[in-house]
């Protein structure tokens, strides 16, 4: 059992309090992850990149990270320390500097990277973990959060939701894939690089593979309902979009819930059940197999 | 806390606690309660047997009027996983759509769902009636023993996978049958058994309109030399 929560402003009359109610939302889905959690929060997209890194050891010299990163890659660097995390600014292509990260950093893991995402995890009571990370006094567009109970992997921060392997891109997922390991030698193959052993995490690297190679988020994950074994509630940011996608048996909970101003989709109602004129909401559960999906670019 | 067990209460989850409200509703003999606020909670009115009548103003959670016996439970809103689950008499009425697994196990009573009800509707039902408004997903109606299971609407996937001999009426389209599932003749004992159901249900639909399914009583468990067919 996994608890999902996400968020994502169609307008921006609720922009400034995404944080505070994307909180309260992972709050009502604590006992259905009690383990570990995590959230992403897309605000103002930024000129250029930033990375959000963990350190698994918490004794990460950020600063001694940052000027070999500089040296290494030649971009300017600007880090700010936040618990065991870092989030690093960087100058130019974040993507160089993740890669360099991940193949020379091996007390670090990237959490994400993009102009606009930002993600942080923790082990523990998820209200922790969001107060420890400030969720409630964060501003954006969408964010994503996940309370994880593991079956598959162990109980880690870096096993923790959400996953994001590609720019902007994140994904958390209720359920279990089957055939992970088969799919993480492929994915290897075409290029793409992996921090854990978590299963979710394939399935982010999946969809990172498919919106490199030209899919937008729908193609990607009609792909994946071939692609994917195992049983999944997947919600999936990107810089501008939102998508959820259930299995074709639909074995994980998920509801939805939208009006005029904000889609808010939950493992549970309970979660949705406080947001600001839910009375008024479109509600329904998504059918297996159906994508659904919200854009601004749209 | 006798002012909350007082017939004709208005029941407040904003201002006591689930458990409060259930032992209200579980201490009473009679009456009819209001409850306010349900935010989606968990098993609320569930294990009542006393026949009470308790309408539940917005949507509820997992459970909801689960195991219940002789009590009337009406939602507005909508519920979610196992709604009505194990049912033992009693009915139990949701203006909404329902989430998996509506009316599981259920022995006795009626389960109305005005809305649409999602998977597995009606699994493993054991002589409760249930009747949907709208229409009900993949796998409803597995492995039914007894009961009936009506749908104004269309069923996904899979209808009456393996059923014994729970009876199924269906307005609309079926997207697949189960196995050992298959339609069936509507004789008029079975359309007065269905007009009497959708009596009760406050349902004014025209019988014809439906065609029934049921076992073809072929599946290895009615018959043994089918078992290498699995």
């Amino acid at each position: 059992m996994c608890g999902i929560v996400g968020l994502y402003m169609k307008t921006n009359k609720y922009a400034g309090e995404l944080g505070r109610l994307s909180a309260s939302m992972l709050h009502e889905m604590r006992e259905r992850g009690p383990d570990s959690a995590g959230f992403a929060v897309y605000g103002e997209a930024e000129a250029t990149d930033k990375m959000v890194l963990l350190s698994k050891t918490g004794e990460t010299d950020w600063v001694d990270l940052a000027t070999r990163l500089t040296k290494a890659t030649g971009l300017d660097v600007d880090q700010n320390p936040v618990w065991d995390h870092a989030v690093f600014h960087i100058s130019g292509d974040g993507t160089k500097a993740r890669r360099w990260i991940i193949e020379n950093a091996h007390d670090v893991t990237v959490l994400s990277q993009g102009r606009s995402i930002e993600v942080f995890k923790g082990v523990g009571d998820p209200d922790d973990v969001a107060e420890r990370f400030n969720l409630a006094g964060r501003a954006g567009t969408h964010a994503i959060a996940h309370t994880r109970m593991a079956t598959e992997s162990a109980v880690t921060t870096a096993g923790s939701h959400p996953f994001s392997t590609g720019a902007d891109t994140c994904l958390v997922h209720n359920g279990s894939l089957s055939n992970h390991n088969r799919l993480r030698t492929e994915l290897r193959r075409n290029g793409e690089s992996f921090q854990t052993e978590n299963d979710s995490e394939v399935a982010a690297g999946y969809l990172a593979w498919r919106m490199r190679e030209g899919d937008n988020v729908d193609d990607a994950l009609t792909h994946a309902l071939k692609d994917l074994d195992g049983f999944y509630t997947f919600a999936i940011g990107t810089a501008d979009g939102f998508a959820v996608l259930r299995d074709p048996i639909a074995c994980k909970p998920a509801v939805i819930a939208e009006t005029d101003d904000w889609v808010a989709m939950s493992s549970e109602f309970r979660a949705i059940a406080t947001l600001p004129d839910v009375g008024h909401a479109e509600i329904w559960e998504p059918s297996p197999s159906k994508i659904y999906s919200w854009s601004h670019a749209a | 806390m006798s002012d909350v067990m007082a017939k004709n209460s208005t029941l407040d989850l904003d201002t006591m606690t689930l458990r409060e409200v259930n032992r209200a509703l579980k201490d009473a003999d009679s009456g009819d309660f209001d409850i306010r606020n349900p935010q989606g909670v968990h098993a609320l009115a569930c294990g009542l047997t006393k026949p009470i009548s308790a309408t539940i103003h917005g949507h509820v959670g997992y459970y909801c009027a689960g195991m219940n016996q002789h009590a009337m439970v009406t939602v507005t809103g909508n519920a979610g996983t196992g709604c009505a689950e194990n049912m033992m008499s009693g009915m139990v009425r949701v203006k909404g759509d329902v989430s998996q697994s509506a009316g599981a196990t259920a022995h006795g009573g009626l389960l109305v769902i005005e809305g649409d009800a999602s998977a597995r509707c009606g699994i493993s039902l054991k002589g409760a009636d249930i009747v949907v408004g709208g229409s009900v997903g993949h796998m409803s109606a597995f492995m039914a023993q007894a009961g009936s299971l009506v749908v104004a609407g269309d069923a996904g996937d899979a209808l009456g996978d393996s059923i014994y001999e729970a009876k199924l009426y269906v307005r609309g389209s079926v997207a697949s049958l189960g196995t050992d599932c298959v339609e069936k003749d509507m004789t008029d004992q079975h359309k007065a058994a269905l007009s009497a159901l959708l009596k009760r249900a406050e349902m004014d639909i025209d019988v014809s309109e439906f065609k029934r399914y049921g076992s073809a009583r072929q599946l290895y468990n009615f018959k043994i030399d089918n078992a290498g067919a699995y």
